[in-house]
């Protein structure tokens, strides 16, 4: 591979309590390349957003980064304060929210944020950049895009402005997006097309998307890799096609069965015992050691092996055979 | 759009309707005017012809109709104090209470702008802190405390600013303005910070919980992510959107501003519209009360009208009705 856009080493995000530490990423390591598209999945808490917002430096205090690397293009970017971060957001790594309809500023007209946005970032005058805001709008399958650029986010439907939120987060044509669960607030019938828009667009550019989402079937038709979280730890990681159908660690094993797939069949769902446990209370050892299936004494006392390129952290992972 | 200030200037005009019933009502209880007007030595038929000539025979409605016909014109009748009509005592007042008000309205907006937006972006700062524990003050005290506690400072102590009065004016064609006298200026100064220090405050408080509120919403989270200056998005993206309910609530301090000056003008003898009601009350001069209802509300409806309009300006989604959307 060549060298990543981006590279996680070892990410640590502590937040201090009055009831201790909590640690809701801890020890991440992965690598997206350009033009690749990994996608993080995980339960709610399991730490994905929370790793997006590390890189992008917008985590809310008091969580902060306490160990470990980001690197960006061959940069250190963990360190950044201040203008020299801001200036890395929106020109080097885009951001996509979950919910369209709350990430658009209601006063301005949608074509005065494109504009904003390359003003800061692109060395253009001012009318340039209004013909590539409605080119960006166009791009992303925004019809009769010369007049809405003067529409207000209100006149457009749920899907409509998620396609703008992508043609703002791509405007300065960054190299790394975050998409932290761009589909989950749209309609079903709305999301393959969000989906097969930002693929599309990313393939095109080599920008490397980094796709967070709790929806297994947004990774299987995206995703080139996948990394599956579980309680801020990586459990495992590797290319989306072995992850999905020989999972090694045995939660994603049980992720997988509880996914409903047509193909399959099955009357009830698998269910996984148990809920992931909370931050204050990451059981010692592999985090998952209570609810899982194959534990054994190893996996209460020492933390799982860590992930390193493609692999599951577990003591005893599943072998192909055992998993199909 | 037209459709909405045609709805909205009908509103004002049922308001004032309303209240212009009040102030009528006002005559009628206290007592029979002709009563007043004849002494002691009266014949039946004397009261009889008087209330003909009044039309005080005349049913209620027909008594209303005229009041209000006459109130359109500007005529409010003749003050029972002075012997003058009441409308030029009050055109004769009036520029001393509008000036103040003016005056103490802009720097309660500035400032309580300003403020507000400083302690709600430094919120952690001990400035800002420092900021907000001062403003209790302003939401505290009387007003007719911080007048006095300002004069006894800066007028008994210091002896840098008059006590009293509004210093010399120019008349302009009818318009009686201390803003051309450096002695009208400097009159002007305590009692614009006495009137507008609590609307400064309230502004001040309101627009930092609002724009804390605001920060906390996505779509500033994504102007950062986009690396938005700070100022950009604190004043562009933040401030316009803490801005829709804060103008309700400067509308109705501004019209505050001008019914509170009753309490301030009396602190400082200042010859306004305020201090004429207050003697008008001790003097039970109805015409004069009657007047002065009329021009505070036709202020207020007015500049709610004015409200109602800006927020179509600033909020894109109210201007919804010409597309027939939503």
């Amino acid at each position: 591979m060549a060298d990543p856009v981006l590279s996680i080493r070892n990410l640590c995000v502590e937040i201090p309590t009055r009831h201790g530490i909590l640690k809701p990423v801890d020890g991440v390591s992965y690598d997206i390349a350009k033009g690749e598209i990994l996608g993080i999945v995980g339960e709610s808490g399991a730490g994905k957003s929370m790793a997006g917002n590390a890189v992008i430096g917008l985590l809310n205090p008091p969580a902060h980064v306490s160990s470990g690397e980001i690197w960006l293009n061959g940069k250190r970017i963990d360190t950044l304060k201040g203008d020299a971060l801001r200036r890395l957001r929106g020109k080097e790594i885009g951001m996509v929210f979950q919910d369209p309809l709350t990430s658009l500023n209601p006063l301005l007209r949608i074509g005065d944020q494109l504009v904003e946005t390359m003003l800061t970032h692109l060395p253009i005058s001012k009318s340039e950049a209004e013909k590539r805001a409605v080119a960006a709008l166009e791009e992303v399958g925004i019809p009769g895009a010369a007049k809405r650029v003067n529409s207000y986010p209100h006149e457009f439907s749920g899907g409509m402005r998620q396609r703008v939120v992508i043609a703002l987060a791509l405007c300065a044509e960054p190299s790394l997006v975050i998409a932290d669960e761009p589909t989950t607030a749209l309609d079903v019938s709305v999301q393959a097309q969000i989906i097969a828009l930002l693929k599309r667009l990313c393939r095109e550019r080599g920008t490397a998307v980094m796709l967070i989402t709790h929806d297994m079937g947004v990774i299987a038709e995206a995703a080139d890799r996948v990394a599956v979280m579980y309680a801020g730890r990586l459990a495992e990681l590797g290319p989306v096609r072995d992850v999905i159908t020989a999972p090694e660690h045995p939660y994603t094993h049980g992720l997988m069965a509880s996914t409903p797939l047509a193909s399959r069949g099955q009357k009830r769902l698998h269910q996984i015992p148990g809920a992931m446990p909370r931050l204050d209370a990451v059981p010692d050892g592999c985090a998952f050691n209570p609810r899982c299936p194959r534990v054994a004494d190893k996996c209460r006392q020492a933390p799982a092996p860590k992930v390193d390129g493609a692999a599951a952290a577990c003591w005893f992972p599943l072998q192909h055979e055992e998993a199909s | 759009m037209l459709a909405y200030i045609i709805r909205r200037v009908a509103q004002s005009a049922l308001v004032l309707l309303i209240v212009g019933l009040v102030a009528f009502a006002m005559f009628r209880f206290v007592g029979d005017p002709i009563d007043n007007m004849l002494g002691q030595e009266r014949t039946a038929e004397d009261i009889e012809r008087l209330r003909g000539q009044l039309g005080l025979d005349q049913p209620f409605v027909v008594q209303y109709y005229r009041f209000l016909e006459n109130a359109v014109q500007g005529n409010f009748g003749v003050s029972y104090r002075q012997g003058r009509p009441v409308i030029d005592i009050l055109m004769e007042r009036a520029p001393a209470t509008l000036e103040l008000a003016a005056v103490s309205g802009i720097l309660a907006i500035i400032f309580g702008i300003a403020l507000g937006v400083f302690t709600a972006i430094k919120r952690n700062g001990i400035t800002a802190n420092l900021i907000m524990s001062g403003s209790l003050i302003g939401v505290s005290l009387p007003t007719f405390l911080i007048g006095i506690l300002l004069i006894y400072l800066f007028s008994v102590e210091l002896g840098w600013l008059p006590s009293f009065g509004r210093g010399e004016v120019v008349d302009l064609g009818g318009w009686s303005t201390g803003f051309l006298t450096a002695s009208g200026l400097k009159a002007l100064i305590l009692p614009s910070i006495t009137l507008g220090l609590y609307q400064m405050t309230l502004i001040m408080r309101l627009v930092r919980s609002e724009m804390l509120e605001v920060l906390r919403q996505d779509y500033i989270r994504f102007a950062r992510a986009r690396g938005l200056r700070d100022r950009t998005v604190h004043f562009r993206h933040a401030l316009k959107n803490t801005m829709v309910p804060v103008i309700t609530v400067i509308g109705l301090q501004v019209g505050a501003i001008i019914a509170f000056a009753i309490i301030t003008e009396t602190v400082f003898q200042w010859p306004g519209v305020g201090l004429l009601f207050i003697n008008a009350i001790q003097f039970v001069d109805i015409p004069v009360m009657a007047a002065y209802l009329m021009l505070i509300s036709v202020m207020f409806v007015g500049i709610n009208l004015i409200v109602d309009i800006l927020y179509f300006f600033i909020d894109p989604r109210l201007r919804v009705d010409r597309k027939g959307g939503h």
